[in-house]
């Protein structure tokens, strides 16, 4: 039997694209759950944040594993796009894509892509600022220290001051929202889950993820932005 | 519906043999019945070729009743043009306007190189097929009948819908990343399905899937557009159990 691998064979892969989907989905849910704290209290925030920001289980076991996942996901999805590029080196002269597949299904590479640059921009504003106070600058705030359990509000307000960046993180959350109405119900299909009686219902549970949660991130968004106005 | 007569421009892929270079040509057509089918509509504008002393347009076809998968084309952007449920062959006229230009094109597709013209060699299938897409049996008098082993009818009717596949590629022409994967999860589901099928299932689904990927076909990215294109209907349904199937090989097999 030819067995050459789940990293190397097309529908391999395509399973590992949908179970890393999978887990991002989860993270993002995640993101999503404490993002929200901070329009409901500050404290709770606070205290969510500093927990994720100081346990050591979070930062050095979670924190990897999600790093791996982004990068995974984003290194395989270029490489597949690359490789579907190849299998059809004479492009059509007329290709009515639009006929019999939906957009958001035939430019997962282009909405992806943005999210990507997004991340660029986001983790430079968060995680890198995170990485600095607590591994490099040193400080009440290093890792050893503990540091100062209440400053994380102030710094995420601190970044929708901006209205470029508000309208940015907008932008972004709209082609996450694309992303995610085919790549929900996709990731599925491709781990071979598909029921007469289930699928229906998946494919409307992942519209109103993939609608309701970058609502939600805009949302949130907004919320500070117009909270610092004055 | 009542015959009419029309008018159309034909935009044509020609290309001498695999080697030479293709460009598009452009030949109108007057007169084209709305009752003919494509194929004898391309029949109409050879024969006017011949007449005048050029080259006729080669394209493939066989059976000419949607059967056999032979007949192919890339028709005004979608794999047997515009239709639904049908092959070139029982694509008719009548799906057309009077004074219309129609794009023909070859199903494109690295694996399916162009031979001339619009005819592109589709033997990958073949040899997709020759690694698997069969049951091997012993038959030195001792096999047993193969109505001897009761099926349940959801099974037989599904092995049966995905039995319907003819082959023609137009799966691949039509997906955005050339992918065969319709093809391909039909021909694994007609047998998974099946009593018979089940015994050599792990070896089929990890072999033809390899050879899949040797010919280079693209990698699925679910759009659908096969399963909208496919003059069988072959269902997505197939895809997922594809995979499914390839996850328990190789789970099991490791
Ligand atoms: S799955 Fe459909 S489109 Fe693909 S080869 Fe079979 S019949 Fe043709
Ligand atoms: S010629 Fe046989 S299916 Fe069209």
């Amino acid at each position: 039997m030819s067995n050459h691998g789940m990293t190397k064979s097309s529908v391999g892969r395509k399973i590992l694209m949908a179970l890393s989907g999978f887990f991002l989905l989860f993270f993002l849910l995640q993101h999503f759950s404490i993002n929200m704290l901070s329009v409901i209290s500050e404290d709770a925030f606070n205290s969510v944040s500093y927990f994720m920001g100081y346990n050591p289980v979070v930062q050095f076991v979670l924190q990897p594993i999600l790093i791996f996942g982004v990068v995974f996901h984003l290194a395989m999805g270029i490489k597949l796009d690359m490789e579907n590029r190849k299998a059809r080196p004479v492009k059509y002269e007329q290709y009515n894509g639009a006929a019999n597949a939906s957009w958001m299904s035939r430019n997962m590479i282009i909405t992806g892509l943005t999210v990507l640059a997004f991340l660029g921009l986001h983790f430079y504003d968060f995680w890198a600022h995170e990485m600095n106070e607590k591994f490099i600058e040193g400080g009440a705030n290093s890792f050893a220290n503990g540091g100062n359990p209440t400053r994380f509000f102030h710094e995420l307000q601190e970044k929708f001051v901006d209205v470029w960046r508000v309208i940015i993180y907008v932008v972004a959350f709209v082609l996450l929202a694309l992303h995610l109405l085919h790549g929900f119900q996709s990731a599925f299909q491709s781990v071979g889950f598909r029921h007469s009686k289930y699928t229906p219902i998946i494919k409307k549970l992942g519209n109103v993820y993939a609608i309701l949660i970058p609502l939600g991130f805009i949302f949130i968004a907004l919320y500070h932005y117009i909270d610092q106005l004055n | 519906m009542a015959e009419k007569f029309i008018n159309i421009k034909l935009k044509i892929w020609r290309q001498k043999d695999s080697k030479s270079a293709g460009k598009f040509e452009e030949y109108p057509l007057p007169n084209v019945s709305t009752d003919s089918s494509f194929l004898e509509m391309l029949d109409l504008l050879n024969e006017n070729l011949v007449e005048k002393g050029d080259e006729p347009v080669a394209f493939d076809h066989d059976c000419r009743e949607g059967i056999c998968g032979m007949c192919s084309l890339f028709i005004n952007g979608e794999a047997h043009g515009p239709d639904r449920g049908v092959t070139t062959c029982q694509l008719h006229m009548r799906m057309f306007k009077d004074g219309e230009t129609i794009t023909i094109e070859p199903f494109r597709a690295n694996p399916f190189p162009v031979i001339k013209d619009l005819v592109v060699d589709r033997t990958p299938f073949d040899r997709i097929m020759a690694k698997g897409g069969f049951v091997s049996v012993n038959t030195s008098g001792n096999t047993q009948d193969a109505n001897a082993i009761p099926v349940p009818k959801a099974d037989a009717d599904k092995a049966f819908d995905a039995a319907t596949c003819i082959g023609c590629g137009a799966c691949v022409a039509t997906c955005k990343n050339a992918s065969a994967m319709l093809f391909v999860s039909a021909k694994v589901s007609q047998l998974a399905l099946l009593p018979q099928g089940r015994v050599e299932a792990k070896e089929r689904v990890m072999n033809m899937v390899h050879q899949m990927d040797i010919e280079g076909f693209g990698n699925c990215t679910n759009t659908g557009a096969c399963e909208v294109e496919c003059p069988k209907g072959i269902s997505l349904e197939n895809i997922a159990r594809m995979n499914r199937e390839y996850l328990k090989a190789t789970i099991v097999s490791e």
